[in-house]
């Protein structure tokens, strides 16, 4: 059996990031980390007892920020986990780490409660940056708190956000360039996005916040393949960039369409049993959540079997994002169909020919033109 | 039935260019006349239409009947025939002017003789008319009527030495145009013991009583009760109502010789009653008919698509609404592979297919794509058989075609010699023919040959803007002549739009392909693949554009949670797209169709 992948979600952060929407909460009053880690370890045992056992590939501590743990909940849920489930060999914990100064001093703390892999959210090098995106961070806190993590850890990876409203071309290569100074073997660099609902949606709206042009952006994708390249990191996925052997195997599970179990507000899980894969998603409100599960162990907002044609659709979309592609017997094995039923024929022939996607040793691939305009191309490809 | 004796009738039209004041003269001799109170008067009663107000052309042949007591000491009875302001409509327009003895000639004193003025005068000159000049607009300081005057002369070799000066507008003068029609035009002619005979002149639907009418009886009479048969059509009808237009329609029992007036008779659409048709009596019919019928064939014909699939019965249903009122347009259904299901419309010329068009979107609220409009080719096939073809797609092959034959038209331009050489320049590069140069006054008279072909893409707009507005223009059919026709198909991403296809001289061929190429280069948004437009004869590819790509479209971040939402994103863009209209996975916006059918940049 494929190992899980476990997905533990911190939901809360120290103030709210105007670009961020994902499941993130400020309390000002203070969080009862007591109450939400107490929640956390029943709600694992709960769906540990609906999966059953099975070998455990990863755990990742995401959120929110995850880092404002304190290392001894960090432990008692890697411990939890590890119990639960049948931890495979060299398995790999990774912790999203803010590098504010009053996390970085825990960093040993996670390190030693079983953390083997930091992610930083460092988004930027360069201070103006950093106070446009709203950080409450110096990028002097952020190459301290880098350069404290790498001593501390086996595999530290870190995050920037580029295409920034007015960044040119040579400014994010000066920028790239310091990061890749550092020597990572893994960066996560993403481009800006404005989501729905953000701070910087309304700044959009209104007109004060524009990203550079869909060419400008292309050009900066481009740029950055280059750099990273010239480091040895290779893009196996559209936004990450890895030494071989680097890659986060935590999110290749996600990319790859493995099995994952999510617990957490809001937290997302796939499983599969019997031939049948569930999606399953927990409650978002943080407080709503713990109490769902105070009450019965656990809190499933909504669970419901995928059939085969939408397997294969997550499957695409997902998988067309790695540069390794979609192998065609995995496929079929986890999804129910054939590559073929899952895509339209006269757009795969097109996306064939003008060099999109390749075919070829039983892999479907998006080749870097087509990984450029992955959203477009799916559109149109996924029956 | 009217009182008058037949030598007291004058039947008369007012021929003019347009904004020469042909509206408002009829507007004064209506008030001047009592005909309507001054407080019943709007202004321009005759054109009804909002369409026909706003562009100030009349689409529909009205008339009215005046009461005037002449200085003589007796009372005239008067018709005013209104006539179609456009020569689309010129066989509208010589049965309007056939039904009369003659016409007011109005001419802006402040501009002088112009295309239409011209084109008009020969009209009622075909049709016999006696006519009198009228300077109108004299009132104005910029009014020249002295040159005016000798350019009537000269242009047009009619004396103008009795030409009645007027102020249309200020009312100056009404009663010696009334003189002028009363002294100057002859009376009608003909006999009321004989059968009958009347000309059709229009016909429209009105919503309380169907269709109605409008005659001019040459002999007999016209009596309600009466039988009548359609000499052209074969039919036969019951009259029920007969009358004037006073201008209100008012009930008489009967019409005779000489007079002009209405008839209802039970008939479901203007489709059976043809212009130019004579009626007679069904029991004591005439042995020939009037001269000069000839249906009416449509010499322009395009496309006509929903926007919205969902709206096909609507336009359906409208364009049945308008032919109800408009028997000279045509229409059957089409299907286009590019633009679904349709119609094919057949118009008498260009500004009639610009009205339909217009009234379909407006009073019908529809939204439409129309397609180039086309001529009527004659294909001779190498078997030694004719066809008509009107729409591209339905060429033949080149390998069956012997010869094709394009129809041309006769164009008379008017235009101050400043914009002579733009004019000419346009004329030569649309296969123009020079005729005659003249001058008229100090301005520029062309007559040109041109094929109709090259004039109904957008030659109006090129000529009024390369004259900065100053050019006027007329023209009339000219027969059909031999010519190097080639189709020109559009290919996006290889497979051919039938809707943009079109035919062109072989000369130009190239040119009109790399324009429509570029075209829709800038009209065709990015998408997903790089799409290829191609313009080609046959299998031959005359010019190529490539448009790129999108630039970039991807999600930056997407893990696990994220799944759910962009399948279901996904999903629902795949719904979306259903119902767009894709050629060969590529989306071709509506405007590009209409942008990119016009010919010069
Ligand atoms: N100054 C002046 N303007 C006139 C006269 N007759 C008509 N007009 C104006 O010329 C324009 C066109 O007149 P109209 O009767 O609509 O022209 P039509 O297109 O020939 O029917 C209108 O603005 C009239 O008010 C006139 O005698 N003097
Ligand atoms: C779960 S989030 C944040 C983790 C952590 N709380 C932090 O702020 O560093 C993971 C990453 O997604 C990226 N991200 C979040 N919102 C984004 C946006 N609107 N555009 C681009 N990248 C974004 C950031 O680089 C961020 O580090
Ligand atoms: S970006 Fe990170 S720190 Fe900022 S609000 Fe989102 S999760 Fe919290």
């Amino acid at each position: 059996m494929e190992p899980l992948a476990l997905y533990i979600h911190w939901p809360f952060c120290l103030a709210k990031c105007p670009y961020c929407d994902f499941n993130s909460h400020v309390r000002e009053g203070g969080v009862d980390e007591g109450r939400f880690t107490a929640a956390l370890v029943r709600e694992m045992a709960f769906e540990a007892g609906r999966v059953g056992r099975r070998p455990l590939g990863s755990i990742f501590f995401g959120g929110g920020t995850p880092s404002l743990l304190s290392p001894a909940a960090v432990g008692r849920l890697i411990g939890e986990a590890t119990r639960r489930f049948d931890p495979v060999a060299g398995i790999e914990i990774t912790l999203e780490a803010n590098p504010t100064s009053v996390e970085a001093g825990r960093l040993a703390g996670f390190r030693a409660a079983g953390v083997n892999r930091l992610s930083l959210g460092v988004q930027s090098l360069d201070d103006a940056a950093l106070a446009f995106l709203g950080r409450r961070h110096s990028a002097a806190e952020a190459r301290s708190a880098l350069a404290t993590a790498r001593t501390i850890f086996p595999r530290v990876s870190f995050d920037l956000i580029y295409a920034r409203p007015g960044q040119s071309e040579a400014a994010w290569r000066a920028e790239l360039a310091q990061a890749l100074a550092f020597g990572p073997d893994h960066l996560s660099l993403y481009q800006l996005t404005i989501e729905p609902g953000t701070g910087f949606a309304a700044r959009a709206a209104r007109g004060e916040l524009r990203l550079p042009e869909a060419e400008a952006q292309a050009a900066l994708y481009q740029a950055t393949g280059e750099a990273a390249a010239a480091f040895g990191l290779r893009p196996y996925e559209v936004s990450n960039y890895a030494r071989a052997g680097a890659e986060s195997r935590h999110n290749l599970a996600y990319w790859r369409y493995a099995d994952y179990a999510g617990i957490g507000p809001g937290a997302h899980g796939r499983l599969t049993r019997g031939g049948e894969t569930r999606a399953v998603r927990r409650v978002r409100a943080p407080e709503a959540w713990a109490a769902r599960v105070e009450a019965e162990g656990g809190a499933i907002a909504e669970e419901s079997a995928l059939s085969p044609a939408e397997r294969g659709r997550e499957m695409l979309l997902m998988g067309l994002r790695l540069a390794e592609g979609v192998e065609e017997a995995r496929f079929s094995a986890r999804t129910g169909i054939t590559l073929e039923a899952a895509l339209e024929a006269d757009v795969l022939a097109i996306a064939l020919a003008q060099g999109y996607l390749e075919r070829a040793g039983g892999v479907l691939r998006a080749l870097p033109e087509g990984r450029l305009r992955l959203d477009s191309l799916l559109a149109a490809l996924l029956v | 039935m009217t009182d008058t004796p037949i030598e007291n009738i004058r039947n008369f039209a007012i021929i003019a260019h347009i904004d020469h004041g042909k509206s408002t003269l009829a507007d004064r001799l209506i008030e001047t006349t009592g005909a309507l109170s001054a407080r019943e008067m709007h202004a321009q009663v005759l054109d009804s239409m909002d369409i026909e107000r706003e562009r100030g052309i009349t689409i529909k042949a009205q008339t009215v009947r005046l009461s005037y007591l002449a200085k003589d000491g007796k009372t005239y009875e008067l018709n005013l025939m209104d006539t179609p302001g456009h020569v689309d409509f010129a066989y509208e327009v010589s049965r309007s002017l056939a039904a009369c003895e003659g016409s007011l000639l109005v001419v802006d004193a402040s501009q002088g003789v112009e295309a239409q003025t011209l084109a008009n005068v020969y009209h009622a000159l075909e049709a016999g008319h006696e006519i009198v000049p009228v300077l109108n607009k004299i009132d104005l300081p910029a009014a020249e009527p002295e040159q005016v005057r000798a350019q009537i002369e000269e242009v047009i070799g009619l004396d103008a030495s009795e030409a009645v000066m007027i102020s249309a507008k200020t009312g100056l003068n009404i009663e010696g145009v009334l003189e002028a029609l009363v002294t100057r035009l002859p009376a009608p002619t003909g006999d009321g013991a004989a059968p009958l005979k009347a000309l059709l002149v229009d016909s429209w639907y009105d919503a309380y009583l169907g269709v109605v009418i409008l005659v001019r009886v040459k002999d007999g009479r016209l009596k309600r009760g009466q039988k009548i048969r359609m000499m052209a059509t074969g039919a036969a009808h019951v009259v029920e109502q007969v009358g004037v237009f006073s201008p209100r329609m008012i009930p008489t029992d009967d019409l005779g010789p000489g007079e002009i007036g209405f008839l209802t008779a039970a008939i479901k659409t203007v489709a059976d009653c043809k212009v130019g048709d004579t009626l007679t009596d069904d029991r004591n019919p005439a042995t020939e008919p009037l001269p000069g019928f000839k249906p009416s064939v449509p010499v322009v014909w395009c496309g006509l698509y929903p926007v919205d699939a969902d709206d096909f019965e609507k336009l359906r249903d409208s364009l049945a609404k308008l032919r109800l009122n408009d028997a000279s347009f045509h229409y059957e259904a089409e299907t286009s592979a590019a633009l679904g299901f349709g119609y094919r419309c057949g118009f008498l010329g260009l500004l009639h297919l610009e009205i339909i068009q217009e009234r379909l979107t407006r009073e019908f609220a529809l939204d439409l794509i129309a397609t180039a409009p086309s001529v009527v080719y004659r294909v001779h096939r190498t078997n030694g058989a004719m066809e008509e073809v009107h729409n591209p797609a339905d060429m033949p092959d080149g390998s069956v075609i012997d010869h094709i034959e394009e129809p041309w038209i006769k164009a008379t331009i008017l235009v101050p010699d400043e914009h002579l050489g733009a004019i000419l320049t346009l004329c030569n590069d649309r296969r123009g023919q020079q005729v005659d140069l003249t001058y008229v006054g100090n301005r520029a008279m062309a007559v040109y040959r041109l094929p109709l072909n090259e004039v109904v893409f957008d030659f109006y707009d090129r000529l009024k803007s390369v004259s900065r507005g100053y050019a006027s223009f007329d023209y009339q059919m000219d027969g059909y002549a031999d010519s190097d026709l080639v189709k020109i198909s559009i290919l996006v991403n290889g497979d051919p739009v039938d809707a943009l296809s079109f035919i062109a001289h072989r000369s130009a061929a190239e040119s009109r392909g790399r324009a429509i190429c570029g075209r829709l280069k800038d009209l065709i948004p990015r998408q997903l693949f790089r799409i290829a437009v191609q313009a080609a004869i046959g299998g031959r590819v005359i010019a190529r554009e490539t448009i790129s790509a999108l630039a970039k479209d991807v999600t930056a971040k997407c893990y696990g949670g994220d799944i759910t939402r962009k399948r279901k994103l996904l999903e629902k863009q795949k719904e979306g797209k259903k119902r767009m209209r894709q050629f060969g996975k590529v989306e071709i916006p509506q405007s590009a169709f209409l942008a990119a059918l016009k010919m010069d940049a």
